[in-house]
């Protein structure tokens, strides 16, 4: 059985941060990074990294099995609440050989091991499933622009690459190539080296820094500058009573509640014959449906939504300014009426959001791709061995498929098959 | 009259001859209808056994004692190991097979097999009482019961054979469809596909010009499939190589609509991996010839199967492209191509034990589930042979895994993925493929075998005298520790000054043999030179399968969770109804099949695991 970690606690800057480390090397992995505790017990520890320096001051406490929380030996690390932190202890955690878990992977061996009551299952498979989805986001959001397309191009290469192995050992009495060697290298060599500037992590952290992302959207002046701007305390947008003023998406970092949040003012949604405009529309859209939260400001309430996404959507009536006797659904970036509870719907939609989703999603990217170029570095190595058996070189490369499944989609056995049947004339 | 018997199996080709054997091994009574006695052992195709993935088949066939095995080596004419040079777990042995020998050869074992009745007849329909198969009916109104039926009947279930624009009906060329069966299973509402595959124009080796074309030789040391054999039966002969030209295809293009398939008669879906020339000719217009392997299909026969041009056209277009290839010039068509279409039953309505779900005590083998090929077929034999003499006896059913075997990659690819295409073996749809090596399928699943039963004595013996000397040899390796120098010395790829190691370990640094090692323990040389080479391939994947036992681990453990038939999934509060609509029909028989459906989540999965467990009040956590 594997011993898995993750971080327990709820997203954001918090007091407190909670790592759970369970399975069977759960004392002494995290003895080896300081914390040296009995098998039922609590300690203050010094929780240092790899190479001897400090992280953080913890709390650490152990749960013997059967009395912890997933039947199984665990080991609660409580440090401070900064994602610097958590960071670090993830990734410490993530270099003694386990392994991050699964969504609901904890739970499920709660089950499997008998100490969690059958009828909390069906309860908590919502929340696993919310914890699945916010993954998925957080994901999605990582993958769009560059890094999207960079990942689908080495799905393409390594199904090609695979393909090309696969052709000359299933297929050999086949009109194949005989020596494929020199493409795969090609496409290997092409695929390393950006899998390990990934791995550096540089495009990865930027995208973390911005954190959760709010989008403002409705008609062309609804009103969605002026709420940004009060929202910002600043002259964000600029604003005027021409419609359309918006041309693209303006980003607003704020500190709500302890949450990183970037507000997104979107072009306004309508059809324009103005190119640009058009382009400014369409990159809004994009933005809004990958956002945690789409405010909606509307005239009229009735109406149906132009649009949903992920995560929360809110449905608001703008310009409450203009009303008298303004409708509880309603906002003003004017005069501030109902910033106070749009402001504290967000942050605790934004709170709901379980258990450290995004961290966990980038430890296990950081995780695929470091493993990936590991794989890839043997293919390249093997390609250049004389009697390296072709069929080791295909393990090599399947294994680097599969560390990269998240990023770029599970490749099926079919794909490759297909990609050599398109390719090649099989068929004697 | 009425007779009784365990197992009855229906159709006597490769699937239930090999079902018929298993289910007889296993000791209890069976009985094999066929419509014609010398069908026994024919082979419809091309004439060959074996190849990647279908040599892997055969030679698990054979370590569970199975016939295939034994019957292509008294049938081989020409063995070769494909992949020779390439590495051990994707060598294939392949052979072409005198197909008078081969049926030979099926019969006499058949012949001699106990507990094994065969008996020439039509079965027309099936018994059932309470929603159980309890036997069959045959066209002479006799009626044969027993505890589970084995069918097999290829592509009989609305067969239909094209050539050019005609049409008829019919499974094999020259063969009846068997009808009223067919029927017969129509009412029961199974869900159906439909297939298609094709065969060459056969050719009289004679009219052929041989001079000129290129050979293709057997091996020197050819590779046999059998564990219990060690040379050859039959003499060894050559293939001939030509190829088409610019003028073939010039010939095929201006014909095409003429091809049952181009002109629009076929609504089945052919295999991508044996398209017809006329789709070799379209789909890949840039290429200017395409090879053909000129196989023989016996010693004494003269006919020439001409691997790599079926096809649907017309007989005259046949002539045509045939006659306008180098050496067969005059060749003479003995039969001509056509292209067969045919029902399947979707394999995802059948158990890991290829039963019927909806259906028990019927099991299917073979084409019937959507498959190719002789190996396949013979596969699924014994997977259903044995689970129906186990049915007949009440023992627990024989399960094959998918990180054991071939057979088990197969079986779990049918039931729960089902087939788009005629499913056909390939060594790269196992994902355990350095374990699952041709050469150690008797370590995979001959003690198995032993242990439900299929195994009989004289295999027995044989087997445990190899493992034996495998365990001694593995044993000695590990207990003679060597200095870097000494290894060094011996040929062996370390620096002189690095720790010492067992010669086990050393034995896994690339390039090392068990006679390099010799050098330092003489004792090593007397190992036989079978065994050594089975302890170097050991060493030279060992560390990769370390790395696979932990993937192994995790799915075992999922597939130790058995759903059960009756699971009513729509009573899973929680579960999303698209997930529930795939989950009934895919209805999984454990976990890890659970898993591997499109879109299955794991929070679903969590509430499947916990629905089991909640039907089973007497488990207890440890």
């Amino acid at each position: 059985m594997d011993t898995i970690f993750a971080l327990a606690s709820a997203a954001g800057k918090a007091g407190v941060s909670i790592i759970r480390v369970s399975g069977p090397d759960a004392l002494k992995s995290c003895a080896t990074m300081g914390a040296v505790l009995g098998n039922h017990d609590r300690r203050l520890v010094k929780l240092t990294s790899a190479d001897g320096s400090l992280i953080d001051q913890a709390f650490a406490i152990s749960f013997a099995p059967r009395r912890s929380f997933t039947g199984e030996q665990v080991v609660e690390l409580q440090t401070h609440g900064s994602p610097a932190i958590v960071s670090a202890v993830l990734k410490r955690l993530g270099g003694l050989d386990l392994r991050p878990a699964e969504p609901g992977e904890f739970t499920r061996r709660a089950m499997e091991n008998g100490v969690l009551d059958l009828a909390q299952v069906e309860g908590l498979a919502d929340l696993i499933d919310a914890e699945t989805e916010s993954q998925r986001r957080q994901a999605v959001r990582v993958f769009q622009g560059a890094l999207g397309d960079l990942a689908s191009g080495w799905r393409v290469s390594l199904v090609r690459a695979a393909a090309l192995l696969e052709a000359t050992i299933d297929f050999v009495d086949e009109d194949v190539p005989v020596d494929v060697y020199p493409e795969v290298r090609a496409l290997i060599d092409i695929v390393t080296k950006e899998v390990r500037y990934e791995a550096a992590g540089v495009r990865v952290r930027e995208r973390v820094r911005d954190g959760f992302e709010v989008a403002l959207v409705g008609p062309p002046n609804s009103g969605k500058s002026t709420l940004l701007n009060r929202l910002a305390g600043r002259e964000a947008a600029i604003t005027s009573d021409i419609a359309g003023t918006t041309r693209d998406v303006i980003e607003v970092k704020m500190d709500l509640d302890g949450l990183p949040v970037t507000i997104l003012d979107t072009a306004g949604l309508r059809d324009s014959d103005d190119v640009l405009e058009g382009i400014g529309i369409a990159r809004g859209k994009d933005r809004a449906s990958a956002a945690d939260v789409r405010v909606h400001l509307m005239e009229n309430l009735s109406k149906n939504p132009a649009q949903s996404g992920f995560g929360l959507d809110i449905y608001l009536k703008s310009k409450a300014d203009l009303e008298i006797q303004p409708v509880n659904d309603a906002v003003s970036g004017m005069t501030g009426y109902g910033m106070d509870r749009l402001l504290d719907q967000i942050s605790s939609h934004l709170r709901q959001q379980l258990a450290g989703a995004g961290v966990a999603t980038r430890t296990r990217h950081q995780r695929a791709l470091e493993a990936a170029a590991v794989a890839l570095d043997a293919v390249t190595l093997g390609l250049d061995v004389d009697d390296m058996p072709v069929d080791l070189l295909a393990e090599d490369l399947r294994i680097a498929i599969r560390s990269l499944d998240s990023l770029i989609g599970r490749v099926d056995v079919e794909n490759v098959l297909g990609e050599i049947f398109s390719s090649f004339c099989i068929g004697k | 009259m009425k007779h009784t018997y365990d197992v009855i199996i229906i159709g006597g080709g490769h699937a239930g001859c090999e079902a018929a054997h298993a289910s007889a091994r296993s000791g209890v009574r069976t009985l094999l209808i066929t419509l014609r006695l010398t069908d026994l052992g024919v082979m419809s195709c091309n004439p060959a056994i074996g190849g990647l993935g279908k040599g892997h088949l055969v030679r698990e066939i054979d370590a569970l004692d199975g016939i295939m095995g034994r019957a292509a080596d008294r049938a081989g004419i020409q063995f070769r190991l494909l992949n020779r040079r390439k590495g051990p777990a994707v060598q294939g042995p392949r052979t072409q097979a005198d197909r008078a020998l081969y049926r030979n050869a099926v019969q006499e074992l058949t012949a001699a097999r106990s507990n094994l009745d065969v008996r020439e007849g039509e079965v027309v329909d099936l018994t059932l009482e309470n929603g159980r198969v309890t036997g069959v009916v045959l066209k002479d109104g006799s009626k044969i019961s027993a505890t589970a039926v084995v069918l097999t009947s290829g592509t009989f279930l609305r067969g239909v054979i094209h050539i050019g624009d005609v049409a008829k009906a019919g499974g094999r060329l020259g063969d009846l469809p068997s009808i009223a069966l067919a029927e017969r299973l129509s009412s029961y509402d199974l869900p159906l596909g439909r297939l298609k595959t094709g065969t060459p124009p056969r050719l009289d080796g004679r009219t052929i010009n041989w001079d000129g074309l290129e050979r293709q030789d057997a091996d020197v040391e050819p590779e046999l499939f059998s564990f219990m054999h060690r040379t050859t039966f039959a003499k060894q002969i050559a293939c001939g190589i030509t190829y088409t030209n610019p003028e073939t295809h010039e010939i095929i293009a201006k014909n095409l609509e003429r091809s049952a398939m181009y002109g629009g008669h076929i609504d089945g879906v052919g295999p991508r991996y044996c398209p017809s020339i006329e789709d070799k000719v379209v789909r890949f217009a840039d290429k200017t010839s395409h090879q053909i392997f000129l196989e023989p299909e016996g010693l004494t026969d003269h006919t020439i199967y001409p691997n790599g041009i079926s096809t649907s056209l017309p007989v005259d277009v046949q002539e045509e492209y045939v006659h306008s290839i180098v050496g067969l010039e005059n060749a003479k068509i003995l039969q001509p191509g056509y292209a067969i279409e045919y029902d399947y039953i979707d394999p995802r309505s059948l158990s890991t034990q290829l039963e019927l779900k909806r259906m028990p005590g019927l099991f299917l083998a073979g084409q019937i589930n959507g498959t190719t090929g002789y190996e396949e077929a013979a596969a699924q034999g014994i997977v259903a042979g044995l689970n129906a003499a186990a049915q007949a006896k009440n023992h627990d059913p024989v399960l094959f895994d998918r990180s054991t075997s071939y057979i088990g990659v197969m079986i779990d690819d049918l039931t729960v993925r089902g087939v788009s295409e005629p499913y056909r073996m390939f060594t790269s749809r196992a994902e355990f493929r350095l374990s699952l090596r041709a050469d150690n399928a008797d370590q995979r699943l001959t003690s198995f075998g032993r242990n439900v039963g299929c195994v009989e004595d004289a295999r027995w013996i044989v087997y445990s005298n190899k493992k034996n000397e495998l365990n001694r040899g593995r044993e000695e390796l590990l207990s003679i520790i060597a200095s870097s120098r000494e290894l060094n010395g011996a040929g062996v790829k370390v620096s002189a000054d690095g720790p010492k190691r067992t010669l086990a370990d050393a034995l896994t640094i690339a390039g090392t043999t068990v006679n390099d090692l010799a050098a330092i323990a003489p004792q090593l040389s007397k190992i036989p030179k079978e065994i050594a080479s089975q302890l170097e391939r050991d060493a030279l994947y060992s560390h990769y399968v370390e790395r696979q036992m932990r993937d192994i681990e995790g799915m075992k453990r999922d597939s130790n969770k058995l759903i059960p038939h009756n699971m009513s999934y729509d009573s899973i509060s929680g579960l999303s109804n698209e997930l529930k609509s795939k989950l009934k029909t895919a209805l999984p028989d454990n976990l890890a099949q659970a898993a591997r459906i499109d879109g299955i989540t794991p929070a679903a999965l969590m509430l499947v695991a916990a629905e089991i467990k909640k039907r089973q009040p007497t488990a207890k956590a440890s």
